[in-house]
């Protein structure tokens, strides 16, 4: 099928479930299904429509369709020499871009880099109403219209159906090399903020089973000199780590598989203390990304992170019908229930993602 | 945990508006400098000062157009109902707000009546100047009860009418807001008041060694809450991002009257990520009352190279040719000779004359990585063709290079009684075409174009030239400036970079987007405000505007929302 036909389905799909009050559950290769429940809703799926649209590496943008595989998209940007600098994870082989940013997801690199939302620059989408909007564009400074492409991104398909993404990209560092730190006492954020505060080419920093990862990306020479100012133990293949962190591989994070342990993600300030929650950390982002592997309840976890300021979102839990986002406090919940209705106002998309109260 | 007055530094930015003599409209643009507190008196004589300088250069695009009513949605009363409307809303505001706080004689809202786009102008019934959230939320409040349009303004150094009264609104200057309400060195952040100048952050920050890192060239008179709105960027965006890049939080305050926090201190939150929805959102969503920004560590060393080109071509190849190596500069900046010339004699910064573009290009970083990176530039540099290269050799002639730059839209302003000053974004590749076409529009229309642009970006700012005292001159500019956005569109590109749409750009948004597009933002618009009283009219036009300006088609004569405005 060709472009043009693929969306004209695509919206025939959209504009029939709207006016049969029929729910689509937007799927690309179907590989982040473990972040929501199970759902009844009729599949939509993206996988077909893939490929690179245009890519000029002097521009650093890349314009690509939503069903193209991160891997794919990394191997051309790689072959010129550039990367996706928000280091998107990818929890199988097939994942593609569109679940990526309808996900939100950034990796190690996102503290110092940016995170996804803050490289996408443009989309094209199918809302609520089978109709074909195109937002923002291909070039990096652009203030018409509202940002609806960075809305999109994390809104897990709620606000429409993401076809195409125009993203900033950037060159790869020159080098990179991890250190690595013991670290008993694995809440103690200390050294990371310290790090943090300092200009150095910092790209990751994570506390993992009592040791402490920093990688430095760039040039050689900045890099030779951050080494000698840091000291440390270097990491050898550390391309590897990285992936695991980023993906979710490490064996840190098979002991949620399983049992009754559920695997949560907690964003917070860098600079937040230890939560009061009873688990195994690993903690990344310098800090502001924590993973915690816990069988406390839901509304444990809800409660401990409103306190202070931070999110949770459940990765992984033995009830499939357990809660998944943080509560919105009632205010925001109207603000985005009107804002996710303004887009889909029939509640076609995704009626199990996402925060399922803000659906019409 | 520092508590700061925001009003101590700006004695000493307005200082530096005089020296440099930097023409935004400074008359409009700390307008609260005027009222009664003493501790403004020194900078409002400094103020005064400056708008002599700044009328007598005549640098700006100040002309003595009436208010066009149209621009800024029809008027429901006539003058003597405007009057009797004007003494009700004042009355009825004094229950909510100090007199002093009430501005309404013409005197008072003269100051008011446009932003840095001079040439579109209307007056408000009202000005209020509210000092607190809870104000802030009452009279929200009180004019969704009264139906009465809002219109946010920061310092006024808006370009493209987004801060324009609506003639049955009222504006709500949040000059007062100009508090740092705190500065955590420790953990890289402020929290600040909207009406906080940008500069202002970076001056509390720089003793820690930090700074904030969007820095528009207006960014000694203009508010982070407008940077907010419009989604500022600065010569050093290229690699440190736009202001979306660099807060973490904001609150707002909804039509409603809510008090609203969005963002965290968190790199992210639960919910829709509203933060970037109300980033540059022109006060179409709510109201901004308080903003956390990142503060960045000043970078080790940051060093500038200059490079001289005997085409503009050469220069924009010269771009795309960095960018290539793998280098992102911290800014990369070019000028045409129209540009250079008068940027020379405004500032005496050094700049060569006599050469068809310039570009500054600055790397910063650890001292190793510079070094290396100075060195591949300048290779790069030389091989396209570069007529010659200087390395700024001391602190001191970096910033001063760096002033001919910030002060090239004023220099401008110079070499004519008036300027516009377009802002469009194309894919960087597009520039020589670009730049050609622009040349032949020019003979076209007979007016000169300087250009200054944020080249890195592709964000182009080309100064249109010309004299509002003759008869339609202006009309041919606004004529010219709208051909060259398109061209922007027709290329890939965008009708604005970073100054918004406002209302100048406002028929050009038909040419960007189609009507389900422009549907979709009314959509979300009204998500937010749902009787469309924040700053209505402005940033997204009305399908029926679109269908008179002719730039687009309407499907079989039917409006989706023939409602969607009120005014
Ligand atoms: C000489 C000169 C150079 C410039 N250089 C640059 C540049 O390099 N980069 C750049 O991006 N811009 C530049 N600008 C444009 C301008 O300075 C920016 O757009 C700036 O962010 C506007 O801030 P302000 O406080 O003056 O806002 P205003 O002009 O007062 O308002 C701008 C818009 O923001 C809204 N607004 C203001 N405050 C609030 C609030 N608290 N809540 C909700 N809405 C609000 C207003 O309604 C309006 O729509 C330049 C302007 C001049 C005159």
């Amino acid at each position: 099928m060709d472009t043009d036909d693929f969306i004209k389905d695509c919206q025939a799909q959209v504009t029939s479930a709207a006016q049969h009050k029929e729910t689509l559950c937007i799927v690309g290769n179907n590989t982040k299904a473990f972040l929501a429940p199970p759902s009844a809703a009729q599949t939509l799926s993206l996988s077909a429509y893939a490929g690179i649209v245009s890519y000029e590496p002097t521009e650093l943008v890349v314009t690509a369709k939503a069903g193209t595989t991160i891997a794919a998209l990394t191997q051309a940007l790689s072959e010129q020499g550039q990367m996706m600098p928000f280091e998107p994870p990818t929890f199988a082989e097939q994942d593609t871009l569109g679940g990526v940013i309808a996900c939100g997801l950034s990796g190690p690199r996102r503290p110092y880099t940016g995170s996804a939302r803050d490289f996408v620059l443009g989309t094209s989408v199918i809302n609520g109403q089978g109709e074909h909007l195109r937002f923002g564009g291909e070039v990096m400074k652009n203030v018409a219209g509202y940002d609806v492409s960075r809305l999109q991104t994390g809104a897990r398909g709620t606000l429409g159906v993401i076809l195409d993404i125009s993203m900033k990209v950037l060159p790869r560092p020159e080098t990179e090399t991890t250190l690595v730190f013991e670290q008993e006492t694995p809440n103690d954020l200390a050294p990371q903020i310290k790090l943090a505060r300092q200009p150095l080419p910092v790209s990751a920093s994570v506390v993992i089973d009592k040791q402490r990862f920093v990688r430095l990306s760039g040039s050689q020479a900045s890099v030779d000199a951050s080494v000698q100012r840091l000291g440390g133990q270097v990491l050898h293949d550390d391309a590897a780590f990285w992936q695991s962190i980023k993906n979710l591989t490490h064996p840190f994070f098979a002991a949620s598989d399983g049992d009754a342990n559920s695997l949560w993600r907690i964003s917070i300030a860098d600079y937040a203390p230890a939560l009061p929650l009873v688990g195994q950390w690993c903690l990344d982002w310098g800090g502001a990304q924590r993973w915690l592997i816990t069988d406390e309840a839901p509304t444990a976890v809800f409660a401990a992170c409103a306190a202070a300021g931070a999110s949770a979102t459940c990765y992984r839990h033995s009830d499939p019908a357990a809660q998944r986002y943080q509560p919105l406090d009632d205010t925001l919940l109207s603000l985005n229930r009107a804002v996710r209705q303004s887009f889909d106002p029939h509640g076609v998309f995704n009626p199990d993602h996402f925060h399922t109260e803000t659906r019409a | 945990m520092t508590g700061l007055h925001g009003s101590v530094v700006t004695q000493s930015a307005i200082i530096r508006v005089c020296h440099y003599n930097i023409p935004i409209n400074i008359r409009s643009a700390v307008p609260a400098a005027h009222a009664h507190i003493t501790l403004h008196h020194l900078e409002a004589r400094l103020l005064d000062n400056a708008q002599e300088q700044f009328t007598s250069g005549g640098a700006s695009g100040a002309t003595s157009q009436t208010s066009d009513v149209d621009r800024s949605g029809t008027p429901r009363f006539s003058p003597q109902d405007r009057q009797a409307r004007r003494e009700q809303y004042a009355e009825e505001l004094r229950q909510l707000l100090d007199d002093s706080a009430i501005l309404s004689t013409d005197e008072q809202l003269i100051p008011y009546e446009s932003d840095g786009l001079t040439a579109m102008r209307a007056t408000p019934l009202l000005v209020v100047l509210p000092e607190t959230t809870e104000q802030v939320q009452a009279i929200l409040r009180w004019a969704r009860s009264r139906q009465v349009p809002v219109v946010a303004r920061g310092a006024g150094t808006g370009l493209s009418g987004g801060a324009l009264p609506h003639e049955d609104g009222i504006i709500l200057g949040l000059a007062k807001f100009n508090q740092i309400l705190s500065l955590d060195a420790e953990h890289g952040v402020a929290r600040v008041q909207p009406g906080v100048r940008n500069l202002a952050i970076s001056d509390a920050a720089r003793p820690h060694n930090l700074y904030y890192a969007p820095d528009p060239s207006s960014q000694i008179a203009c508010s982070i809450g407008g940077n907010v709105a419009e989604n500022s960027g600065g010569v050093h965006c290229l690699k440190y991002g736009l202001t979306v890049h660099n807060i973490l939080e904001v609150k707002v305050v909804t039509i409603d009257g809510d008090l609203v926090t969005i963002g965290s201190a968190a790199l992210d939150s639960a919910g829709y990520d509203l933060l970037a929805l109300l980033t540059g959102s022109e006060g179409m969503l709510a109201v901004t009352v308080e903003i956390t920004v990142k503060l960045l560590p000043v970078p080790e060393v940051a060093r500038l190279i200059m490079a001289a080109f005997d085409t503009v071509e050469e220069a924009g190849e010269a771009v795309g040719a960095v960018i290539a190596e793998g280098v992102i500069p911290a800014g990369l900046e070019l000028m045409d000779g129209p540009a250079i010339e008068a940027a020379e004699a405004f500032a005496q910064c050094g700049y060569p004359t006599n050469v068809a573009a310039l570009l500054l290009c600055e790397l910063d970083g650890m001292e190793a990585e510079v070094d290396a990176q100075i060195q591949q530039v300048t290779r790069v540099f030389e091989r396209c063709g570069a007529a010659s290269q200087h390395i700024a050799t001391s602190e001191a002639e970096r910033l001063q290079l760096w002033k001919g730059r910030k002060s090239a839209f004023p220099a401008v302003g110079r070499l004519s009684p008036d300027y516009y000053c377009i802002d469009g974004t194309i894919p960087r590749r597009h520039l020589p075409t670009v730049l050609r076409r622009m040349d032949t529009l020019s003979d076209e229309y007979g007016l000169r174009i300087a250009n200054v642009f944020h080249a890195g970006d592709g964000n182009l700012h080309p100064l249109i030239l010309f004299d509002a005292n003759i008869p339609g001159e202006l009309e041919r500019t606004e004529e010219l400036g709208s051909r060259i956005l398109q061209l922007c569109v027709e290329v890939g590109g965008t009708v604005t970079g970073e100054h918004g749409v406002g209302m100048e750009k406002i028929n050009e948004m038909c040419v960007q987007f189609d009507p389900a597009t422009l549907t979709q933002f009314h959509a979300v618009k009204a998500a937010f405000d749902p009787q469309g009283l924040l700053n209505p009219g402005k940033a997204v036009p009305t399908l029926q505007r679109c269908a008179e300006f002719g730039a687009m088609h309407v499907h079989k004569g039917q409006l989706p929302h023939p409602n969607l405005e009120r005014f």
